[in-house]
């Protein structure tokens, strides 16, 4: 089937699909459009194509990358002019992380966001952390901060397995 | 307005860009892994912030500088950042105690900011935010841990206190172009934060046993101006030096 086939509205969601399959390089377990990242994917009538991506963190360094991997993903789905666009607002929350984003995660040893986090600005306040593993909520956290700035570093005193943690990042206060 | 909102956003950015930086010298020197990751991490986010804010300085000035021209070929006394920033990462107890009384500060600032009447500002603004909140909570932590643990942690954390106390004054200065883009609904005073900046900081220290300086120190004040300290032409030189090396190199 080629894209020339495809009615407008076909293409639009052709896009789509073609973008939101691309994974997260640090996380690939899961897609951009697992995380929310992916906000709208726009096809104009000469068939240019226009991907807007908001990234995670300030200082994401995937953003770059996945920026080029999902216009690359487009060029090769034979649309011939791609485009990726950013969007800072609204801001990126770890709430637009799908359900089925939050099963990946959890399937490949990251535990995902927890919904009913303590504020950060309250000091000291623990996360009940369900283990990805096992799914005993003993765990407790070993460091605020992780091998990519959207995880902390958590261990299960149950089975003793040291996990990832996927921290809430939403506004608080 | 166009030149204050530049220099305005510039200032903020050296900001982020020079602690950022002061953070990434931890790299392969930190006492345990897992903090060596925090302070990469969040040297990280401020190094982000940095970008976003070059990014829209850039194009607000429309010359046909890019970010990477206003981080990299600029010299010390173009720069615009607060003189604690630039201060020698000296020991743990100090990069601790200086990132919590800044991010104790700016955390509060960006959260003013998301409200800017200049929807791009107010943008960035939303994405810092949040990540300050992590940076705010993990050094007011420390700050109680070190304070409140051994003499020797504690002894250094009252070390820290008397060296930087004096520099936290200049965060609630305001320039004549941060004036104009209050005066136009753009930027919030950073004077009228500077009450609960104090509670926060005061009760930190309480839990820490930390005594807040009984005279206030005279305000060591000059960044905004460029007038810097002898420690930012150092952290520049190195900074600076792979690009002034290799001009428009990229990775």
């Amino acid at each position: 089937m080629s894209l020339e086939s495809l009615d407008h509205a076909a293409r639009q969601r052709d896009a789509w699909q073609v973008a939101a399959k691309v994974p997260d390089p640090e996380v690939p377990c899961v897609t951009v459009a697992d995380l929310g990242i992916l906000r709208e994917v726009k096809v104009d009538t000469s068939g240019t194509v226009t991907a807007t991506l908001t990234p995670t963190y300030s200082g994401c360094p995937a953003t770059a990358m996945i920026e080029a991997m999902v216009a690359s993903a487009l060029h090769e789905a034979g649309y011939p002019t791609a485009r990726v666009e950013t969007r800072l607002s609204p801001a990126w929350t770890t709430d637009w992380i799908t359900d089925e984003g939050r099963d990946k995660l959890r399937a490949y040893g990251i535990a995902p966001p927890v919904a009913n986090s303590p504020d950060p600005d309250t000091l000291f306040a623990e996360t009940r952390v369900a283990c990805p593993r096992c799914e005993s909520t003993a765990t407790e956290q070993l460091a605020a901060f992780g091998s990519t700035p959207c995880k902390a570093q958590y261990r299960c005193t149950q089975c003793h397995e040291p996990f990832d943690y996927f921290k809430c990042h939403r506004q608080f206060s | 307005m166009a030149s204050a909102l530049f220099n305005s956003l510039v200032a903020w950015a050296d900001d982020q860009l020079v602690l950022g930086h002061r953070l990434s010298e931890w790299t392969g020197k930190a006492h345990v892994l897992e903090e060596e990751l925090a302070l990469a991490n969040m040297g990280l986010d401020l190094i982000g912030q940095a970008r976003n804010l070059y990014q829209y300085a850039a194009e607000v000035e429309n010359a046909g500088r890019s970010e990477d021209d206003l981080a990299y070929l600029r010299s010390e006394r173009d720069y615009r950042n607060l003189l604690m920033l630039e201060r020698p990462n000296t020991d743990f107890a100090h990069t601790m105690l200086r990132q919590f009384y800044y991010a104790a500060f700016m955390q509060r600032y960006w959260q003013a900011l998301t409200g800017s009447r200049d929807e791009r500002l107010a943008a960035i603004a939303a994405k810092a935010v949040v990540e300050l909140q992590y940076h705010r909570r993990h050094s007011a932590e420390w700050v109680i841990r070190l304070g409140d643990g051994t003499e020797e942690s504690a002894a250094r954390m009252t070390d820290a206190v008397n060296t930087l106390h004096r520099y936290t004054g200049e965060m609630f200065d305001t320039s004549a172009d941060l004036r104009a883009l209050i005066d136009d609904g753009i930027a919030t005073d950073p004077h009228t934060l500077r009450t609960e900046w104090e509670a926060d900081v005061r009760s930190v220290f309480d839990r820490a046993t930390i005594a807040w300086p009984e005279e206030e120190p005279p305000t060591q004040r000059g960044g905004r101006d460029g007038i810097h300290t002898e420690f930012l032409g150092l952290l520049l030189a190195e900074m600076q030096s792979l690009h002034r090396a290799h001009p428009g190199q990229t990775w």
